[in-house]
């Protein structure tokens, strides 16, 4: 609070002559009038690849459009989403099948590479012979295309010839192979498995930048007063680092909310694993219904709306109140 | 999504700009460059590119063939954006027997080009290619679930052929319990199709129709397939999984069900004719073991049955070439050539002559015997329910899947199925 009524004391007292304010405003006016100029240019590619396909998808769910006569569709209204005679998205159990899917994923796949994620950040922010080349090293699940990640992957973890039973039987875990992508049981988990060995490797790089970029003389003040580690980790590291693993969770739990490909290629359209992405593909392309799907869609962009604009202010709320105390 | 959308426009407008490039001025006379989307499941490519082959040397044209994924459903899928989009890059299209009503307005009417000929082909088939009187395709090969056994194994262990699923339950689980006593670890009692993808649908339609529970949907349009003989079938299936079959038969389809059968894990397995060629080949492992027979019986009432299935070659309305297309198609579905292809892949005539053809028989012996089973398979309720074809197939095969897992007990999935496809119907089809 000092330092911004302070703020104020000195704008006050620089304003006083009026010749000066007069130019300074024009100054400012030109400033943001340069400012909009450099900025058109990128809001109108936004507007060009983001905005228009939003909007056109917004429109397209309040029509009956289908996708060999997308020209000549009907305005339905609301019908697409809810109507009385056949229900609509919003009272289809496998919408809300395919929702609760995807939220459960994106909960247990991004807490589990945030905690690993962490570790292998800390582990990679230590000085060790052959640094760089595991911090290469590492990037590679991130690298691979996640189509062809994920085709690998299937064949792995087949029933008949997957490596990974044959490692597990050899080592006496089980006794029959295992049909990962196949049991409604096992097949979340093996997606899950699957999301977290290909983007751990990221979280721990945004996590690793935050790291490094951490003030040096708490540290030194700590191992002064001889804390231990442990409590340092909790009392110092794990604060300052929080800005930086905020923007990392965000960015994966975008990521992980639209999820596709991925679970397409592990276990098609299955409803055990059908996330809402594959939900309106399904009925875009599949059902060739483009009203209905666009309607999906246009669902899932005001769920990753919603939840990006309570995470955001949430979070913000909880670090303010921190600052405080 | 976003990216993928864009990625697709901007292949879209470099294929566009190609094809106007080389479209300046191709006229009747000069040799012009067809292609053809073929399947590859067995040896369908390579019986393509031969038959292909063979039109190009005989008409001085250019094929280039154009490979497309194994699953039906992904099939579609990609032929639906590229004919939505009124793309040129395939002329001729492999077509499945119950997509003329989801596709047909994108083909051309190949009656002009015919001749007459349709009418040597089985007529069930035709008269599903034909919409509004005009004939969408042309009959290329037909297909009927049929039962493959080890006859080695059956001999050896003292079973029959069995006449009825319940016998088919008890018998593959016995082999299968003997076998693994034998050190045969990794041995199973049957194989068929379980993913959750359109061959599910053909099996479990011919679980139904084996008890006489119907065709999901009937003629008049009618959702019937919650009876009591449907709740039979299914209860009867729903133990299978983890008892004679493995778990991952959950996730196979026709391919990976004969990776099992074939490398000699299996002692039945469920599939369409064209395992019987490569069963037979010279690298496998059960090279001479196999028998066929039909898909058993419900029970004492029941009937032997088959889901009919088939391809057909249809030619699209956006093709440059039109007529070169439709030459192609009727020389592929010609007599000579499905005569050809029968003998060296099994793949089902669609023209009865062959099924008296000595050189067919011979190489094809069950031809002949389930003969009936061919001709009077069971048909997907695809005409009835037109384009929600897709959704109620759909619908259909996520029942049986949640029931063959154990999620859900046969009569609360069909319940639910009942529902779920009168809420598809939308009080009309």
């Amino acid at each position: 609070m000092a330092s911004s009524s302070a703020l104020t004391d000195s704008r006050a007292s620089s304003s006083a002559p009026t010749r000066s304010r007069a130019s300074s405003n024009a100054l400012t006016r030109s400033r943001v009038r340069s400012a909009w100029m450099f900025m058109i240019p990128m809001l109108a590619v936004l507007a060009l690849v983001a905005g228009w396909p939003l909007l056109r998808t917004i429109w397209l769910s309040f029509t009956d459009a289908t996708l060999d006569a997308t020209s000549n569709a009907q305005f339905i209204g609301l019908a697409n989403y809810y109507n009385a005679t056949w229900g609509g998205v919003l009272s289809d159990p496998m919408w809300w099948n395919s929702v609760w899917n995807t939220l459960w994923f994106m909960g247990v796949s991004v807490s589990l590479e945030l905690v690993l994620g962490l570790a292998l950040a800390l582990l990679l922010n230590q000085a060790f012979r052959g640094r760089g080349l595991l911090r290469a090293a590492v990037l590679v699940p991130w690298a691979i295309p996640t189509v062809v990640s994920a085709q690998m992957w299937g064949w792995m973890l087949h029933d008949q010839f997957g490596v990974i039973n044959d490692m597990l039987m050899t080592v006496g875990f089980i006794s029959d192979p295992i049909a990962w992508t196949a049991g409604s049981t096992t097949a979340m988990w093996a997606v899950v498995m699957v999301d977290v060995w290909k983007t751990t490797p990221f979280m721990a790089l945004l996590i690793l930048t935050g790291l490094q970029m951490l003030p040096s003389d708490c540290y030194e003040a700590a191992k002064v007063d001889g804390v231990h580690p442990f409590k340092v980790f909790w009392k110092v590291t794990l604060p300052l680092l929080k800005p930086a693993i905020m923007v990392a969770v965000i960015f994966r739990a975008l990521d992980a909310l639209r999820i596709f490909d991925l679970i397409y290629v592990l276990t098609s359209n299955a409803s055990s694993t059908m996330t809402m992405s594959v939900y309106a593909r399904q009925q875009l392309v599949d059902f060739q219904d483009v009203g209905y799907g666009s309607a999906a869609s246009t669902m899932l962009f005001l769920i990753i709306a919603v939840l990006t604009v309570a995470y955001i202010t949430l979070g913000k709320v909880k670090l303010g109140s921190e600052g405080q105390s | 999504m976003q990216t993928f959308k864009l990625f697709t426009g901007l292949t879209g407008a470099v294929l566009l700009a190609t094809n106007a490039l080389s479209a300046n001025g191709a006229s009747a006379q000069e040799p012009v460059e067809i292609s053809i989307s073929c399947g590859a499941v067995g040896v369908e490519l390579e019986l393509c590119q031969e038959g292909a082959d063979a039109w190009a040397e005989k008409t001085g044209n250019t094929v280039s063939l154009v490979s497309t994924p194994n699953s039906t459903t992904e099939r579609l899928a990609l032929y639906q954006q590229l004919l939505s989009a009124g793309a040129k890059d395939i002329d001729v299209f492999q077509i499945d027997i119950i997509w003329p009503g989801i596709l047909g307005s994108h083909f051309i009417d190949l009656a002009p080009y015919s001749g007459g000929v349709e009418d040597k082909h089985f007529e069930a088939i035709v008269s599903t290619n034909t919409i509004d009187g005009e004939l969408k395709a042309m009959p290329w090969f037909t297909d009927a679930g049929v039962l493959y056994y080890r006859k080695d194994l059956l001999e050896q262990y003292g079973h029959d052929v069995p006449e009825t699923w319940a016998q088919l339950t008890d018998i593959a689980r016995d082999i299968k319990e003997q076998e693994r006593a034998a050190g045969n670890d990794g041995f199973w009692g049957f194989v068929f199709q379980g993913r959750a993808y359109e061959g599910l649908t053909t099996n479990a339609l011919e679980w139904l129709d084996a008890y006489g529970a119907g065709t999901i949907v009937d003629a008049d349009g009618e959702v019937t397939v919650n009876n009591p003989q449907a709740v039979e079938a299914l209860t009867m299936v729903s133990g299978w999984v983890g008892d004679i079959a493995p778990e991952g038969v959950l996730n196979y389809a026709e391919e990976e069900a004969r990776g099992v059968f074939q490398s000699g894990n299996a002692a039945f397995m469920r599939n369409w004719p064209y395992a019987w060629s490569l069963g037979n080949s010279e690298d496998s492992p059960i090279k001479g073991k196999i028998g066929v027979a039909a898909l058993p019986k419900g029970g004492e009432n029941g009937q032997h049955t088959g889901t009919l299935g088939g391809w057909n070659l249809a030619v699209s309305r956006y093709s440059e070439h039109p007529e070169e297309a439709a030459d192609l198609a009727m020389y592929l579905s010609s007599q000579a050539e499905q005569r050809r292809r029968a003998i060296k892949g099994a793949y089902n005539p669609t023209i009865n002559a062959l099924y008296s053809d000595d050189e067919v028989l011979a190489a094809n012996p069950f031809f002949g015997e389930l003969h009936s089973t061919f001709v009077n398979a069971v048909a997907r309720p695809s005409e009835v329910v037109g384009r929600s074809y897709n959704r109620v197939s759909n619908a259909f095969w996520n029942a049986t899947h949640s029931v063959l897992s154990g999620a859900v007990g046969a009569d609360e999935a069909l319940e639910g199925l009942e529902g779920s496809l009168n809420r598809i119907k939308r009080g009309g089809w």
